[in-house]
């Protein structure tokens, strides 16, 4: 755990955290013994985690967060709780890093049920030999994500694994926030005439993690998206409270989430080609790489099914929030075929958009 | 997009299919039977069903989806024997993206890796040389596959590795050549075909000459396409043209890629290195004679099948399988008696099925559409 029982802090602020002194092995590598439970590893918790993260809660240093039920009740009247895991490759890429992923990633699982997110758990798998440093880095900036979504990292885990036993860093964070009263959305409330729509470019994530792989020769300047889209939500509830459906975009990308629209709510889907907001730099690395923007990941684009008398309003107001200035309205619900997403495609054809086997895999000529 | 939107433009899309529209009544034999067309590259059946054509199009035209997509139609021995040589110790094995989930009788290349085998996915085989170069402790292997498109670029991949003394790259050869097919095809005794659609970029190397037997001999027009849906379109209506003028000739569409005699340095390349086969295997066609190639005997130290013990084993298509007559448009891809059961893109049990370029998976993948569900409501919200 995280915890190590009786130790306390001496409350640095963040970005404090020492150097890890008396370490028996290698003071800048993490080592087995930062794992082991002993003193190297209370070395680390102590200096390097609690001073980063920061907050009453966890410098308690308890088995366990202690979070008072009464202010949880003041967000509203339901607990939201949700669990994610990071393993990217690589753990640094155009537009941020594993550590901000791991906090936006489980701070919008929670905003897409129209949750206020208020605390994180952060369980790191790290393998023997990881730069100190590195690591350091990867923590600030999960601090620094947490911060810009408004939530605390109160309880965590630290393992460290053989060399060759996990690819350098895994984060599990799991999360819990509190509904707003009165909203209730669902991948089952979807209807016939509702609008479809999404906050702005799709595919950045993907691609921007293809190419910071380094293995396509290929350049292009494309950030990944990753963004805490809880505010956005909020913004959007206040405009629309009746909001039927909301996901976000991650792996499986666009197509995959209106699959899973159109299979709980046994409805049809019908997406327009020309209204989806694609980067040029998006679209021409899937037209070398052949690869389909619908499938590639995000972390912060919402796609939201929504009542068709307030979708126009409702993409109004996103668009003047920060991270909705894209804001589109990108196709509406049908009722037949059942189960099924229907691509009107920019040359006038129709085709299905069905949800992918595995990963995509490039093809041959 | 520059140069990409232009091929896409949905006005020209209409103007095409109007004048399409028109032609199809000048064709005598419509209204007796369907319009049959095969499209024989792979990248052609990817586009129609990527961008909705097959929607578009009258129905007095249907497409024959043809055996042009070379991860398909690769037989399930050749993809035990590559598995077989990926599971050595000293072998790293190195593939295009698509080559990787086809199914041997026992397991895919993904499978294999799952399991521990070194199996990396480059995007030319340079990408592998480099692998070569910098892992000299390792052998590694390229899966060569592919038609005349990826010929060339394997052959001089084998001449820079010769040029350079690489001990430890070789090339598991199963390129195979499409004119020897085409020319099965035609000679089915179940034929189903008006016209075709050639393979832009096989063209691109082997030149438009090749093809004048099918105009020639076999009668049937057939004009070499490009991949974009209006290089589609406008390449159904020449062969329609062709048909309602009674012409039998080998048209060009795809000039902006396709020189009339082809790319002679590729083609050099390709003699260089390469030697026909006297017969090679085809799922779901069988045996084909002169459809495949081998690495010549002097750049044996570079050719897998030379370098380490190969099984080598024929294993026979499912027999439930109808693939053959899918690819010579006797039976379209759901009718076949597993469609969508026993074979489906998870687990392909046909040539078809296999790479999202198959007819197969295509039709399972973006389907057919009821008409009723096809063209109302195309008004945005």
């Amino acid at each position: 755990m995280l915890n190590p029982g009786s130790l306390t802090s001496s409350q640095p602020g963040f970005g404090r955290a020492k150097p890890l002194v008396g370490s028996t092995i290698n003071d800048q590598r993490i080592t087995l013994a930062h794992g082991s439970g002993g003193k190297a590893m209370r070395e680390l918790i102590q200096n390097l985690l609690v001073p980063i993260f920061n907050n009453p809660i966890l410098e308690a240093l308890e088995d366990q967060a202690t979070i008072p039920l009464g202010e949880l009740l003041q967000h509203g009247d339901r607990l939201a709780f949700t669990t994610d895991s990071y393993v990217v490759d690589p753990l640094f890429f155009p537009g941020g890093n594993i550590g901000e992923l791991a906090v936006n990633g489980t701070v919008n699982d929670l905003a897409v049920s129209g949750a206020h997110p208020l605390f994180l758990s952060c369980g790191l798998v790290i393998e023997e030999g990881f730069p100190l440093d590195t690591l350091t880095q990867i923590v600030r900036s999960m601090k620094h994500a947490a911060d810009r979504a408004g939530v605390s990292i109160v309880t965590g885990d630290t393992k460290v694994v053989e060399k060759g036993s996990a690819d350098k860093l895994f984060i599990n964070t799991a999360g819990i926030g509190v509904i707003r009263e009165g909203v209730s959305i669902a991948a089952t409330k979807a209807q016939p005439g509702d609008a479809i729509i999404t906050n702005g470019f799709i595919g950045d994530h993907g691609v921007a993690i293809l190419l910071a792989r380094n293995e396509l020769a290929l350049e292009a300047n494309v950030q990944s998206d990753t963004q805490p889209v809880h505010d956005l939500v909020f913004h959007m509830l206040d405009v629309c409270s009746n909001i039927h459906c909301l996901r976000d975009a991650t792996r499986g990308g666009l197509a995959t989430v209106l699959n899973e629209f159109a299979s709980a709510s046994n409805v049809s889907i019908q997406i327009d080609e020309p209204h989806l907001p694609i980067r040029e730099s998006v679209r021409g690395a899937c037209e070398i790489l052949g690869l389909d923007p619908l499938y590639l990941a995000n972390e912060g684009k919402i796609v939201a099914v929504v009542p068709s008398e307030k979708a126009r309003e409702l993409v109004d107001a996103m668009r003047e929030h920060p991270i909705g200035k894209d804001s589109a309205i990108i196709g509406r619900v049908k009722e037949s075929p059942v189960g099924t997403v229907m691509l009107v495609t920019t040359f006038g054809g129709t085709r299905i958009v069905d949800t992918l086997v595995g990963d995509q895999l490039p093809r041959i000529c | 997009m520059k140069f990409v939107d232009e091929f896409r433009d949905p006005q020209k899309a209409r103007i095409l299919l109007q004048e399409i529209q028109g032609l199809i009544k000048r064709i005598p034999i419509c209204g007796e039977r369907p319009i049959w067309i095969m499209e024989v590259c792979g990248g052609h059946t990817h586009t129609i069903f990527r961008s909705g054509l097959n929607n578009m199009l009258p129905k007095e035209v249907e497409f024959i989806h043809g055996p042009g997509c070379p991860v398909c139609v690769l037989p399930r021995g050749r993809v035990d024997d590559c598995v077989d040589l990926a599971e050595r110790e000293e072998v790293i094995m190195t593939t295009f993206g698509d080559a990787m989930r086809v199914t041997g009788s026992r397991k895919s290349l993904l499978q294999a890796k799952a399991e521990g085998a070194d199996v990396r996915m480059v995007y030319s085989p340079l990408d592998a040389l480099q692998l070569a170069r910098v892992n000299r402790d390792k052998e590694v292997v390229f899966f060569g596959l592919g038609f005349e498109t990826t010929m060339p670029s394997t052959a001089l991949t084998i001449l820079q590795a010769k040029q350079e003394g690489i001990k430890n790259f070789s090339i598991f050869c199963n390129h195979i050549t499409i004119i020897p097919t085409i020319k099965a095809i035609l000679d089915s005794p179940d034929l189903h075909l008006d016209g075709f659609l050639g393979p832009g970029h096989v063209s691109m190397v082997i030149g438009m000459e090749p093809y004048a037997f099918i105009a020639e001999y076999y009668r049937k027009p057939i004009t070499i396409a490009g991949f974009e849906p209006l290089d589609i379109l406008q390449s159904v209506w020449m062969v329609l043209k062709q048909l309602a003028e009674g012409r039998c000739e080998v048209e060009n569409q795809y000039t902006r890629i396709v020189p009339p005699y082809g790319n002679s340095q590729a083609l050099q390349a390709i003699q260089e290195v390469f030697e026909l086969r006297e017969f090679f295997e085809w799922r779901g066609l069988g045996s084909i004679d002169h459809s495949g190639v081998r690495v010549r005997e002097e750049f044996s130290t570079f050719d897998a099948e030379q370098k380490f013990p190969i099984p080598n084993l024929k294993i026979a298509d499912p027999t439930s399988c109808q693939c053959g007559e899918v690819l010579k448009g006797v039976i379209k891809p759901s009718q076949c008696k597993v469609f969508g059961t026993a074979c489906t893109p998870q687990n392909p049990l046909g040539a078809l099925m296999v790479s999202t370029e198959g007819a197969c998976a295509a039709y399972y993948n973006y389907g057919w559409i009821p008409e009723e569900d096809l063209h109302p409501a195309r008004s945005s919200v």
